[in-house]
C-alpha cells in the first residue's frame, strides 16, 4: 500500500478520489492548494472550497493540509495569462496551472514530504502498453474527459500518478458521494477560470492589470462594420460582441491584426485552414510519425492530420480544412483514446 | 507521544483550573446577575475572581472587565476609545485583533525597527493632539520580542497627553510581571488560554483614566456597563485560578523554560546553516521572553517543514496560528525587513511551563534532517 497525496480542489470528483484511494487500503493525506488571493466566485480555492475539502477529508478519516503556492500561481499561470492576452493570444490557464502547479510545484513537494504518490480527480486514464509505456488516455465519461489538460506529463510523472475516477462516469461518481454521504457530491461542476470573478469576467480582470485598446471591425474589402473595446479579447471564429448591427448573415472573426488594431471578420469558410503550426511540441514517450487525431480544445472534436516535422516549425496537415485554431491554445495529438504528445498553436502568418 | 511546541497559540487547562469549571457547570450554574442564592454564589465566584485578576494585574477589582478573549479586549480598547473621536496608534506587529481594528478606523501604523520593536521616532512622529489610544503590545506573538512599554508611556504622555495607553498584554503573562511593567498603561488585555485557563474568556483592565472608554456590546448591563452579556463563570473563575498559579510559579519557572530554550535555539543552530534566530544578536536572548524560539531558514517554506515535523510528533507554527494556509508571508517578519522568501522559512517553536527536555530533545531530533530534506529536494 502507498502514501499518497490527494489534491482536493473541494469538488466532488476529488472527493470521491480521495474516498476511493481510502477504500484501496492506501494511506492517503489530502491536501487544498491555495492559489489565489484575490477576489474570485468560482473554481477551487475559495474559502468554502477549502471548507469543503477539509469536512470530507475529515469524514474519510484523513488528514486534510492546505498549501500555499499563491506565489508560483501568479508566476505560472496568471502573469502569462495576461501577456498572452496582451500579445494577441488565447491562453489556456488550467493547462499551465497543471504544468507548473500540480505536476511540478505539487509533485516537488510531495516527493520532499516523503509521499510515493499524487492523485488527483480528473477524468482521464493512465493507459500502459506491452513496453510499459504510459499514456494519459482519455476518461470513461467521454463528456467529462480531461485528458486535453494533462496532456503535458510526461513518463516520470505518470509513474507517481492516479487518477481513481477516470474510469467512472460522472453520475457514478456522484451517487458514490451521495452514499458516503460526502458534502460535495451535489456540487456543480467548475466551469470558469478559477481566478476570474464571474460578475466582471476577462474584461474587468484584464482591464486592471492591461491597457485595453479598442479596435475597429473590417470586412474582407477593409470596410468598418462594427468595433471592439477590447482587441485583447478577441478570438478567431467569435461572432457576438463585435457590433455588427442586424446583419443578416453571420460573420465571423477570421483574422486579427493587434498591431494594427484591426479584426477582420468574414464567411466561416474563411476561417477554414489545411494546415496548423505547433510550437513546443512534446512526445508523452518518443516522437511518433504519421497520423495522429487531434484536439485543439477542451471539449473540441479530435480531427485527423498528418505531422510534418522539419524545416523552422512543426506542423501539422490536416485531412479535411479545419477553423483556425487561436494561437495560445493547446494543440493535443492522440493515437485512438491515448495522448501522445502536445504543443501550442503557433501563429498562422508568422511575417505579420 | 505528541511534543506540543506550541505554546504561544494555546496551552493546556492547568489541572487546578479545570477542577474549578465542572462543579460551576454541573450544580454552581447560576446567572450572576440574578437575585437568588444560586446567583449571589455565582457572583461570589466573579467578585473573588476579579480580585485574583487585580491583583495579578496590579489593578484594581473595579477596573478588570470580563470578556471573550483577547481579540474582544483588544477591540473593546482600541474601538471603545476611538469611538468618540480621535486617532488610534499602533506598532506595525500588533496581533491582528489589534491592527486590524486601527486600520478599520483609520489609525496610524507605526513601523518597527530590524530589532522587531517599535521605532520610537516614528512614534513620536504619529503623536499629537488628535490621538485617541496608543497601542503597543507587550511581547509580539510571533517573535517573542518585548516591546520598549517605558519608552512608549513616557513619550505618549509627553507628546499626547490626552491620549489612553493600551498593551496587548495576551503573550505575556506566564514571562513578565505585568503589575510592574505595566503598571503606567491605561487599558491591558490578557486571555485565559494562553496561561493555563480555558478558550473563551479574557479580561481587559480599564483603569481611571480610561474610564469614558465605550462599550462594544450593549445590553444587559454586566460589568458596569462595560460589557453586557452573562458572564462566563466557570471561565472566569478558571482564569483566575490558572492566572494565580502562573504568577505564584513564574520565578521558578522562567529561568527553567529559557534554559531549555536556549538549548533548542542553540542546538538547531548548530546543526543547521543558513538560519536566523529572529531578533537574536549571537546568543543574546535578553530581548526576548523565555519561551520563544523562533527560527528563519533560507531555501525551505514553513508549510512543508511543519509537515514534516509532525510526522515526528512536533506540534509547531509557521507564524502565529491565526496565519496558517495563509497567502502572504508574516506582517511582523515583514515589517522587521525580512524578505518574502525568508519569511515563507519562518519556524515558531514556543515552550511553555509544561515543556520538557523530551520535548528540546524531539525537536533537536527532527528539525535539522527535516529542513535537509527539503533543501535537497523541495
Amino acid at each position: 500500500m502507498a502514501e499518497i497525496l490527494v489534491a482536493m480542489s473541494g469538488g466532488v470528483d476529488s472527493s470521491v478520489a480521495a474516498a476511493l484511494l481510502v477504500d484501496r487500503g492506501h494511506t492517503v493525506v489530502g491536501v487544498t492548494l491555495k492559489l489565489w488571493g484575490g477576489e474570485s466566485d468560482s473554481g477551487c480555492c475559495s474559502v468554502s472550497d477549502v471548507d469543503d475539502a477539509r469536512r470530507v477529508a475529515q469524514q474519510l478519516g484523513i488528514d486534510h493540509h492546505v498549501f500555499n503556492f499563491g506565489d508560483e500561481f501568479d508566476r505560472f499561470v496568471v502573469d502569462p495569462y495576461v501577456a498572452d492576452h496582451q500579445s494577441g493570444r488565447t491562453p489556456n490557464p488550467c493547462i499551465e496551472c497543471n504544468r507548473h502547479i500540480k505536476f511540478d510545484k505539487l509533485f516537488r513537494r510531495a516527493d520532499a514530504l516523503g509521499f510515493d504518490r499524487i492523485a488527483t480527480g480528473h477524468h482521464a486514464r493512465i493507459s500502459t502498453d506491452d513496453h510499459g509505456i504510459r499514456r494519459i488516455a482519455r476518461g470513461a465519461d467521454a463528456a467529462k474527459d480531461q485528458s486535453y489538460v494533462l496532456h503535458m506529463l510526461d513518463q516520470t510523472q505518470l509513474a507517481r500518478l492516479s487518477f481513481p475516477v477516470g474510469d467512472l462516469a460522472k453520475d457514478d461518481v456522484r451517487r458514490l458521494a451521495g452514499e458516503l454521504g460526502l458534502r460535495t457530491a451535489n456540487k456543480p461542476d467548475s466551469q470558469d477560470v478559477c481566478f476570474i470573478h464571474s460578475q466582471g469576467g476577462r474584461q474587468v480582470f484584464l482591464g486592471d492589470r492591461i491597457p485595453l485598446r479598442a479596435a475597429r471591425v473590417v470586412d474582407g474589402d477593409g470596410r468598418e462594420v462594427g468595433s471592439v473595446d477590447s482587441i485583447e479579447l478577441v478570438t478567431y471564429g467569435q461572432r457576438k460582441g463585435l457590433d455588427l448591427g442586424g446583419d443578416a448573415e453571420r460573420r465571423y472573426v477570421v483574422d486579427i491584426d493587434h498591431g494594427g488594431a484591426t479584426v477582420t471578420v468574414g464567411h466561416q469558410e474563411e476561417l477554414l485552414v489545411d494546415h496548423q503550426t505547433i510550437d513546443d511540441l512534446a512526445w508523452s514517450h518518443e516522437p511518433l510519425p504519421g497520423e495522429f487525431l487531434v484536439q485543439c480544445s477542451a471539449h473540441g472534436r479530435p480531427q485527423p492530420a498528418a505531422l510534418v516535422v522539419g524545416g523552422d516549425e512543426d506542423q501539422l496537415r490536416w485531412l479535411d480544412p479545419q477553423r483556425r485554431v487561436a494561437p495560445g491554445q493547446a494543440v493535443v495529438l492522440y493515437r485512438g483514446d491515448d495522448v501522445v504528445g502536445g504543443g501550442t498553436a503557433g501563429r498562422h502568418r508568422p511575417n505579420r | 507521544m505528541t511534543h506540543y511546541l506550541d505554546n504561544a497559540a494555546t496551552t493546556a487547562i492547568r489541572p487546578g483550573a479545570l477542577e474549578v469549571m465542572v462543579p460551576l457547570l454541573v450544580d454552581g450554574y447560576g446567572n450572576p446577575s440574578g437575585a437568588h442564592r444560586m446567583a449571589r454564589s455565582a457572583n461570589r465566584v466573579i467578585d473573588e475572581a476579579r480580585e485574583t485578576m487585580a491583583d495579578v494585574l496590579g489593578s484594581t477589582p473595579g477596573h478588570i472587565v470580563f470578556t471573550s478573549g483577547g481579540t474582544e479586549a483588544d477591540n473593546l480598547a482600541i474601538r471603545g476609545a476611538v469611538e468618540s473621536g480621535g486617532v488610534a496608534v499602533c506598532s506595525a506587529i500588533e496581533h491582528h485583533a489589534i491592527l486590524d481594528p486601527v486600520e478599520y478606523h483609520g489609525g496610524r501604523v507605526v513601523a518597527v525597527g530590524p530589532d522587531g520593536r517599535i521605532d520610537l521616532d516614528r512614534l513620536a512622529d504619529a503623536l499629537d493632539d488628535r490621538v485617541a489610544v496608543v497601542s503597543v503590545m507587550a511581547v509580539n506573538n510571533e517573535t517573542g520580542i518585548v516591546q520598549p512599554i517605558d519608552e512608549v508611556v513616557a513619550l505618549t504622555r509627553e507628546r499626547a497627553p490626552q491620549a489612553l495607553i493600551h498593551t496587548d498584554a495576551v503573550q505575556a503573562l506566564c514571562w513578565l510581571d505585568l503589575a510592574e511593567v505595566l503598571a503606567d498603561v491605561d487599558l491591558i488585555s490578557v486571555s485565559a488560554h494562553k496561561f493555563g485557563g480555558p478558550k473563551g474568556v479574557g479580561a481587559l483592565v480599564v483603569r481611571d483614566r480610561a474610564s469614558q472608554l465605550r462599550p462594544l456590546l450593549h445590553g444587559g448591563g454586566q460589568e458596569r456597563g462595560r460589557r453586557g452579556g452573562t458572564h462566563n463563570v466557570a471561565g472566569i473563575a478558571a482564569m483566575a485560578v490558572a492566572a494565580a498559579e502562573t504568577v505564584a510559579e513564574r520565578p521558578i519557572r522562567v529561568p527553567a523554560v529559557a534554559a531549555r530554550r536556549d538549548r533548542l535555539a542553540d542546538g538547531i543552530r548548530a546543526a543547521v546553516d543558513g538560519v536566523i534566530e529572529t531578533g537574536v544578536v549571537s546568543t543574546d536572548r535578553s530581548i526576548k521572553t523565555a519561551n520563544m524560539c523562533h527560527l528563519c531558514f533560507e531555501g525551505i517554506e514553513s508549510e512543508a517543514l511543519l509537515f514534516l515535523l509532525e510526522k515526528h510528533d512536533v506540534m509547531a507554527s509557521a507564524a502565529s496560528s491565526c496565519s496558517s494556509g495563509a497567502m502572504e508571508p508574516s506582517h511582523v517578519l515583514s515589517a522587521m525587513g525580512f524578505d518574502r522568501a525568508l519569511a515563507f522559512g519562518s519556524l515558531r517553536l514556543s515552550l511553555g511551563y509544561a515543556s520538557t527536555d523530551d520535548d528540546v530533545d524531539a525537536a533537536l531530533a527532527a528539525v535539522p534532517p527535516a529542513v535537509a530534506r527539503l533543501r535537497a529536494r523541495g
